[in-house]
């Protein structure tokens, strides 16, 4: 995408294009560890997506289905928070999750 | 109708808002200037104002309040002084990149500490690098003439930059003089209709102010924001010229003061320039070619214009009421310097820091000045180029 000239720009570094942080794929940012989602241990509390500051648990008609990669940072806030007994999203290192062919 | 009222440089600035009428006034009320603030809260009382005239709980709220108002397209004023301006410091920055034209008056105070409340620019030249554009009043006319045209400044669509005005404290703030008050309805047409670039009320146009801004846009956005300050020398001149027009009285970046035929001048800001020009007269008596140059606009500070008027003189002082630690020129004469610097022919430069915290500048103390400026003239040598006056040594 071209970046505008500073001439290009609105007044006051208006942003004028609202929800355009969908664009800023956060999940850029991440390194070292990725959260791993396991269906069969989810009780569908929903935490790890109210916890979650990028939006990045994907959620299907009221139910976990999985995390989007594009915004996660892997900050690890959804694994921390998981209350089920065994835990529905584990961090894994991210060049294991890779070899093992996982997400993206 | 115009009339002429006896009036502190606190009450011509209070004068000036009534007729302006802002849609929204915000200040948390601090000595020199609480008597602007206590003015405007008489006048809503008294129900002369009908914009909305808010009591924050410190000048940080204060100037967040200024810039909520203004982002929402309002025509927007706050006053403060000293420490005040010093607790605005972060919103004072945001103000001006978000292209707020909020104006400010300023009782000029020293700073802290020791806690003084009497006259110095510390407080306006600690905020030079905010993105504001500055003016200096030398009189209560001034203060009240400055604070009309500061709404037309700042207001220009290709400006739309906040603009404060500078009034020494307690020596203008507090001294009574007679100023014209010009006609509540000519002010008004004067000013004429304001129309902001952005509200957020505008539900039909949806922005976000103030997001983040990474390595990749920071810079285009700060440069952006220049345009504004860039543009307000054009603007100054023409409003300064149009009231001119209007009212009698014209303004420009700064005044000569028998400066043309000079061969040494001094320049000096706001009260302290009205003893210098009384002191001029004596010098030229003595038959000493001194001239004065009053500096009204400091930012944006008129770098050519300033040079072409002083390139020629032999030796230029420049006053600074205000000093910067670690600094052999405190921030006039710095800017002064730089002006002259791109000349091949230029005058010898001294500064002296004066008047800090209140202290009086007097007839004596510019004819010392005089006196030093011959010599740097006549020998070709600068002895000293930074000192004080009126300082016990």
């Amino acid at each position: 995408m071209k970046k505008e000239s500073w001439r290009e720009l609105p007044i006051g570094g208006l942003n004028v294009h609202p929800g355009n942080s969908v664009s800023n794929l956060t999940g850029t940012w991440r390194s070292g560890k990725r959260p791993e989602f396991i269906p069969e241990n989810c009780i569908q509390c929903l935490f790890c997506w109210l916890y979650c500051p990028h939006l990045a648990i994907q959620v299907k008609d009221g139910e976990v289905v999985g995390i989007n990669y594009d915004y996660c940072t892997g900050c690890g806030l959804c694994a921390e928070e998981c209350p089920a007994k065994k835990k529905a999203i584990v961090m894994v290192k991210e060049e294991i999750a890779l070899q093992e062919g996982g997400g993206q | 109708m115009r009339t002429k009222k006896i009036l502190s440089g606190n009450e011509a600035i209070a004068e000036a808002v009534r007729q302006v009428d802002p849609d929204v006034m915000a200040a948390y009320p601090i000595t020199p200037s609480t008597k602007i603030v206590e003015t405007i809260a008489q006048f809503v009382a008294d129900g002369l104002l009908s914009g909305e005239f808010v009591c924050p709980e410190s000048e940080h709220s204060a100037m967040s309040v200024c810039i909520g108002a203004a982002a929402a397209g309002g025509r927007v004023m706050t006053a403060t002084a000293s420490q005040g301006l010093a607790l605005m410091w972060e919103m004072l920055y945001i103000a001006a990149a978000l292209r707020l034209p909020i104006v400010a008056a300023i009782a000029n105070r020293a700073l802290s500490a020791p806690i003084n409340i009497h006259g110095d620019h510390s407080d306006m030249m600690g905020a030079r690098d905010s993105g504001w554009i500055q003016i200096y009043s030398e009189n209560c006319q001034e203060a009240y003439d400055n604070f009309i045209q500061a709404f037309r400044i700042a207001e220009h669509p290709e400006v739309a930059t906040p603009v404060m005005v500078g009034l020494d404290g307690f020596i203008i703030s507090h001294s009574m003089e007679p100023v014209w008050v010009e006609d509540d309805a000519a002010v008004k047409e004067f000013l004429g209709e304001y129309q902001p670039h952005y509200s957020l009320l505008d539900t039909s146009r949806q922005i976000t102010i103030g997001s983040l801004d990474f390595t990749d846009y920071y810079f285009e956005h700060k440069r952006s924001q220049l345009a504004g300050i860039e543009k307000a020398p054009q603007v100054i001149l023409e409003v300064g010229r149009e009231f001119g027009q209007k009212f009698g009285r014209t303004y420009g970046f700064f005044e000569e003061y028998r400066l043309e035929d000079a061969e040494v001048a001094i320049i000096v800001l706001s009260s302290a320039a009205g003893t210098g020009k009384e002191a001029v007269d004596r010098l030229r008596e003595e038959g000493l070619p001194v001239g004065l140059l009053k500096l009204r606009v400091f930012r944006p500070f008129p770098f050519k214009e300033l040079a072409e008027v002083l390139k020629d003189k032999k030796a230029v002082a420049v006053l600074d009421r205000c000093v910067t630690p670690g600094a052999e020129t405190a921030p006039v004469a710095t800017e002064v310097k730089a002006a002259l610097f791109a000349y091949e022919k230029r005058p010898f430069v001294v500064n002296y820091v004066y008047g800090l915290g209140g202290r009086d500048i007097k007839i004596e103390h510019f004819q010392e000045v005089a006196r030093k400026l011959m010599e740097i003239a006549e020998t070709n040598r600068v002895e000293q180029p930074f000192g004080y006056l009126n300082l016990r040594e």
